[in-house]
């Protein structure tokens, strides 16, 4: 049965795409054949983060309206077979979007596939209300940081209540907590909130934590998903991100500051 | 990081600030969250029919939705002014 994962978190830049391109690359690397779709009409940014941004030809949009079919549409992805990318439209404004359209592509590919991750804009209008609207699970990205805690709590709310499955009465969408941009080291200081901290606010499950990466922004600048960079500590949180919601037993990582006194006298390379 | 940071003592910590106003803030919002849609409505219906009769203040009502697990309670607060009948 296939899975519709969403990607939300209401505030932007908190790490929306560079997650849903680290997760379908990791859900596809396990031998799941994963679609991963860019719900930002008008500021598409997944196929850049793929490094797909020179094959687009047709779009999320363009299947909606029946001027394109679905495999017409959908990338594959270069580093792996199993992942296919459907970009969004960068000319049309999200009303394009329509949840009767969403719905039958989703019923598409659910067919065919066994993860759809879903890559929702920032926001709570409508492109965002639809990347939620089908999910099964949610992966709520959060920054340890006062506006992206407030954010992802009024997200939730809405997926509690305006989600396809709440106004079903279905069993509600899972919803898991992803930690990015984490500095063990500011929340030694006092200085970030810490793990506990947003998990008992937010009383959400716990998916992993991301920490705060130089090698993010190296995966972008090169148009690979940083979970591709296994030696990254991102790469690996991912890896280990992937694996939990997989099932596996891993237990987490890089919560604690691990540099000894010498890497903190003479700070990171 | 650095070597002044390491001997660095944190004073009143800033995470510890933003925990306790996220939290307030947070209890506050969800519980509005799951407030009826039509207690806005409610409340100025009401504020309307109290006017009738007495002078009071657009302010001067409150209207309060509380939910536990085992009941819904429904808090009206009306504060009178000091003369309270309308002599007209």
């Amino acid at each position: 049965m296939a899975r519709i994962i969403v990607v939300t978190s209401g505030k932007g830049g908190v790490g929306k795409t560079t997650t849903s391109a680290a997760i379908a690359m990791g859900l596809a690397k396990k031998g799941h054949k994963t679609a991963v779709i860019d719900f930002d009409v008008g500021l598409r940014n997944l196929d850049l983060i793929m490094g797909c941004e020179r094959r687009v030809v047709y779009d999320f949009v363009n299947v909606i309206n029946g001027e394109a079919t679905l495999n017409q549409a959908l990338i594959r992805d270069k580093n792996c077979n199993l992942l296919y990318i459907l970009p969004a439209s960068q000319t049309r404004d999200k009303d394009a979007l329509s949840q009767e359209g969403v719905g039958k592509i989703l019923d598409e590919l659910k067919k065919d596939f066994k993860y759809i991750v879903c890559d929702s804009p920032a926001g709570i209008e409508k492109g965002a209300h639809l990347a939620m609207y089908f999910a099964d699970d949610a992966f709520i990205v959060t920054n340890p940081e006062v506006s992206s805690v407030r954010d992802s709590d009024r997200m939730l709310g809405i997926l509690s209540s305006k989600s396809r499955r709440a106004e079903q009465n279905e069993d509600p969408i899972k919803e898991y907590l992803l930690l990015s941009r984490y500095s063990p080291d500011r929340v030694k200081l006092g200085e970030m909130l810490s793990v506990e901290d947003v998990q008992e606010i937010l009383s959400l499950h716990l998916l992993g934590v991301i920490p705060e990466s130089k090698s993010v922004l190296n995966a972008s600048n090169s148009g690979t998903p940083v979970i591709l960079d296994e030696k990254s500590d991102a790469g690996q949180a991912y890896a280990d991100i992937v694996a939990r919601y997989l099932g596996e037993d891993k237990p987490h990582r890089f919560i604690d500051d691990k540099k000894g006194l010498f890497g903190k006298l003479f700070g990171r390379k | 990081m650095s070597l002044l940071d390491y001997f660095k003592t944190s004073k009143a910590s800033s995470a510890s600030l933003a925990k306790e106003r996220l939290q307030i803030l947070v209890a506050h919002e969800r519980s509005s969250r799951n407030q009826p849609s039509y207690l806005p409505q409610l409340q100025k219906e009401l504020l309307e029919v109290i006017r009738k009769y007495i002078n009071v203040d657009q302010d001067a009502i409150s209207v309060n939705f509380e939910q536990n697990d085992t009941q819904e309670t429904l808090e009206l607060n009306i504060v009178l002014p000091e003369h309270q009948t309308k002599t007209s």
